[in-house]
């Protein structure tokens, strides 16, 4: 029966088999039996738990995979060594991996297999599970494994050992010396780093400086002349701002953006430290809310982009059927099949509310694309040295030429190389924000709230509930969090 | 049976069963046994909580949520799917005007068959796809495209069918059942197709409507094939899990805000994405429990007489 098998899915329990058993016409009787076997079944599977708990691959030793330490070989990599790779292969591709792992090969004499793939969980959940994990894995994407998650289970390396290492380009200074300020913040579970964001990320507007020129818009500093341009825009049949509606994340860019510029750096920590005043009686929360909302009341969305899916949306952004949409600076490496050639990407940070506490040029920055080791790699010594070499200019190179975007190595783009337009305006609108950056740390930190926050937006988008609802809800969520006994931990000051 | 046979026929059936035993049942055990723990799904280390994770179950909210959808789909799904797929059956083969004394299909009726089983060839994923783009938000869907042109909808706000709250279960049953009717309509075609042809004759000589036909001796002659429809069915709307997570918003779909929420796609969501794998298990549990209850009633109400012919 094709397609009562076909709607089993991944996911789908396999509880359906043995009642699709007795329909085919073994009948009832079969099928109760079943059904006592397994309440008989069930009972000596108290006994089994022990046994289940005990049967992760316990600690390997690593000692074939570890050679001499030396000065310019730290961690003791071996020749002939095999290192397992699996990469996100996602909006940056994954040819830039295969580059390091050409250069590495070389270099190192060590081989590595390579996995590309969007199925994050899908593969490694159960090589975590049995003791088995790669050596190095680039963890995002839709289906990543959530780090809050390893990390609570001990799966996950610190990577302090990499990080106070010698850099590759200048032995006198240590790995963590040579990355841009702030952007280990992300990667940080109970102060310790565990996940390396190698890509340098701005948040933010993005534009098409043909269609502002063309209709002689003004980049807007604050949000009444941002509202002004939608409202001029719909007048002409353009859409004011597009989002990702099918993923609220990208709306709650712009929502806890204004926040953070409106309520300065202590508004964005309450929300990350679970502050029972985060969203509810807080003055910046409401502000950004209702502005927001103020778009969606005066029709000045790209007309259903609420149901669209990135690509949807951003696709039509790239058919000046929109002046902007929220996103990240992935945005232009993603789109780059659909982005007319004179498009003129642009990147701009959140207008500003009245009476904000940061200046207009603050921007959300920080890094994403969190690479990591497993506590379990085979490979220890040639994954930590893997890492190390991505922080060097080299490799970090490679990169940029690879993904159109920059990681998180200062000044890590040889001056030969040729930035596309959105990427120089990131460069350009992070020199200009210089100390002036901020990034929420919730959304690695508590997945649930984020979803229940997520919710709420998609609800205000489509007009379903107001800005007062919308901040109890969110409240809601924040004091859920606080609840929860495994979400203790995590505190930045 | 000869000595010696038992031992032959148990020799074929041992390695069956413990196959079965061994991926079937298995599973089954180890999933309760996860479900009295705190695991989380990406080690080997948890510790038991006993029936912590039910408990916590009957206080979840989305899970609840989820199971009505489920029952809402198990009401309609079936129903609208057998019944439109018994009208189109009789109508192809019993359903013509009583040309020359025999009893035949309207015309075309080959025809027909194949382009009602077409949907039936392509796989669920393919099918979210297509769907995605009929009810796709913006002026390019295919059903906005359509009512913005005959000025029924507007253009600045078309509907958002899967974004809706009110509109998106509904929006999937259509999905399910444009899928399935196909399929049922040629299951009970054969059946339709056993059933002698005199019986029909009989009852046309002594006056009988088609109406009358079809529910006289068209549906007590097919009841055994319905009940298996049902059965089947009813398993679909337990699910619909690839459906619901590839097209409705949130990880593993579920939304606008938990409106079409299904209990694998709680289930999901919580196993892989919040990392609370036991409390998942428990859900994987309940969903066990229900289908099975669910199959042995349906086969219960729906036992008849058996009509010999």
């Amino acid at each position: 029966m094709g397609s009562t098998s076909a709607e089993n899915g991944a996911g789908k329990s396999t509880d359906d088999a043995a009642a699709r058993h007795g329909a085919g016409g073994v009948g009832r009787r079969a099928l109760i039996k079943r059904s006592a076997a397994l309440g008989l079944a069930s009972v000596p599977a108290m006994g089994l738990l022990s046994a289940c708990a005990s049967g992760g691959g316990g600690d390997e030793s690593n000692d074939d995979t570890r050679g001499e330490t030396s000065k310019d070989n730290p961690f003791g990599v071996k020749k002939g060594t095999k290192l397992d790779v699996v990469i996100f292969k996602g909006g940056y591709g994954d040819d830039y991996a295969k580059a390091w792992e050409a250069a590495f090969r070389k270099k190192w004499g060590v081989t590595s297999t390579h996995t590309g793939t969007q199925e994050i969980t899908g593969k490694l959940q159960p090589r975590f599970n049995a003791g088995n994990p790669p050596d190095i894995v680039d963890n995002s994407g839709a289906q990543k494994i959530k780090i809050d998650v390893l990390y609570r289970n001990g799966q996950l390396l610190d990577l302090a050992e990499v990080l106070d290492a010698p850099s590759v380009d200048d032995p006198s200074k240590k790995v963590r010396d040579t990355v841009i300020p702030g952007t280990l913040d992300p990667g940080l579970q109970e102060g310790k780093v565990v996940a390396l964001n190698y890509i340098y990320t701005v948040w933010g507007l993005w534009y098409s400086g043909k269609l502002f020129e063309e209709k002689g818009w003004e980049v807007p500093k604050t949000w009444a002349d941002f509202l002004a341009i939608c409202k001029d825009a719909k007048s002409q049949g353009i859409g004011g701002l597009a989002h990702q509606g099918k993923y609220p994340y990208y709306i709650n860019v712009a929502i806890m953006d204004l926040i953070a510029k409106k309520g300065g750096l202590d508004a964005m920590k309450a929300i990350d430290n679970l502050d029972p005043k985060a969203f509810a009686g807080s003055d910046a929360a409401q502000a950004a809310v209702e502005a927001v909302y103020e778009v969606v009341e005066k029709g000045y969305l790209m007309p259903g982009t609420n149901g669209l899916d990135h690509t949807e949306s951003q696709t039509r952004w790239n058919q000046y059927k929109a002046a902007f949409i929220t996103s990240g600076s992935w945005l232009e490496n993603e789109q780059l099949k659909q982005t007319p050639p004179d498009f003129d990407m642009k990147f701009l940070p959140m207008p500003l509310l009245e009476g904000s506490e940061m200046p207009f040029e603050a921007i959300r920055a920080g890094s994403g694309e969190p690479f990591i080791i497993p506590a379990k790699a085979r490979n220890l010594p040639a994954a930590k040295e893997f890492m190390r070499m991505m922080l060097s200019r080299e490799w970090s190179t490679l990169f940029a030429k690879e993904a159109n975007s920059l990681t998180i190595l200062k000044d890590g783009v040889d001056p030969s190389v040729q930035l596309r337009p959105g990427t120089q305006s990131t460069v350009e609108a992070s020199k200009a924000a210089g100390d002036n950056t901020f990034r929420f740390l919730y959304t690695e930190w508590y997945s649930e709230m984020d979803t229940a926050i997520q919710n709420a937006s998609n609800e205000l988008m489509a007009r379903r509930i107001q800005p007062k609802e919308w901040l109890k809800r969110a409240q809601a969520a924040v004091d859920k969090a606080a609840k929860d006994p495994a979400s203790k931990k995590n505190r930045r000051d | 049976m000869r000595k010696g046979q038992y031992r032959f026929v148990a020799g074929f059936l041992l390695v069956p069963v413990a196959l079965y035993l061994i991926f079937v049942i298995w599973p089954y055990i180890q999933t309760f046994g996860y479900s009295l723990t705190d695991w989380k799904g990406q080690s080997q280390t948890f510790s038991f909580v006993g029936l912590d994770n039910y408990e916590a179950l009957f206080r979840d909210d989305i899970f609840m949520g989820a199971i009505w959808h489920n029952i809402l789909f198990l009401v309609f799904i079936p129903v609208i799917t057998i019944l439109l797929a018994l009208f189109f059956a009789f109508m192809l083969n019993a359903g013509g005007r009583g040309r020359a004394g025999g009893v035949s299909g309207v015309a075309g009726s080959k025809f027909y068959r194949v382009v009602y089983f077409f949907p039936q060839v392509l796989s669920l994923a393919i099918l979210a796809v297509l769907f995605r783009a009929v009810y796709r938000s913006d002026g390019g869907g295919m059903l906005n495209g359509a009512l913005v042109k005959l000025g029924l909808v507007d253009a600045d706000r078309p509907v958002e069918w899967l974004n809706e709250p009110d509109f998106v279960l509904w929006a999937l049953i259509v999905v399910v059942v444009w899928h399935g009717v196909g399929f049922y309509l040629v299951l009970f075609s054969a059946a339709m197709q056993s059933i002698p042809k005199d019986i029909y004759e009989a009852a046309l000589i002594d006056g009988a409507s088609r109406g009358q036909s079809f529910f006289r001796i068209t549906l007590p002659l097919l009841w055994d094939s319905v009940q298996t429809a049902w059965v089947y069915l009813g398993i679909a709307a337990m699910d619909m899990f690839i459906l619901v997570s590839t097209m409705t918003s949130g990880e593993f779909g579920g939304g606008p805000d938990h409106h079409s929420e299904v209990m694998a796609t709680v289930m999901m969501r919580n196993f892989l994405y919040y990392g609370k794998s036991g409390y998942a298990c428990a859900m994987g549990v309940i969903m066990l429990l229900l289908t099975l209850i669910l199959s042995v009633v349906m086969l219960r109400a729906t036992r008849r007489e058996r009509i010999e012919f």
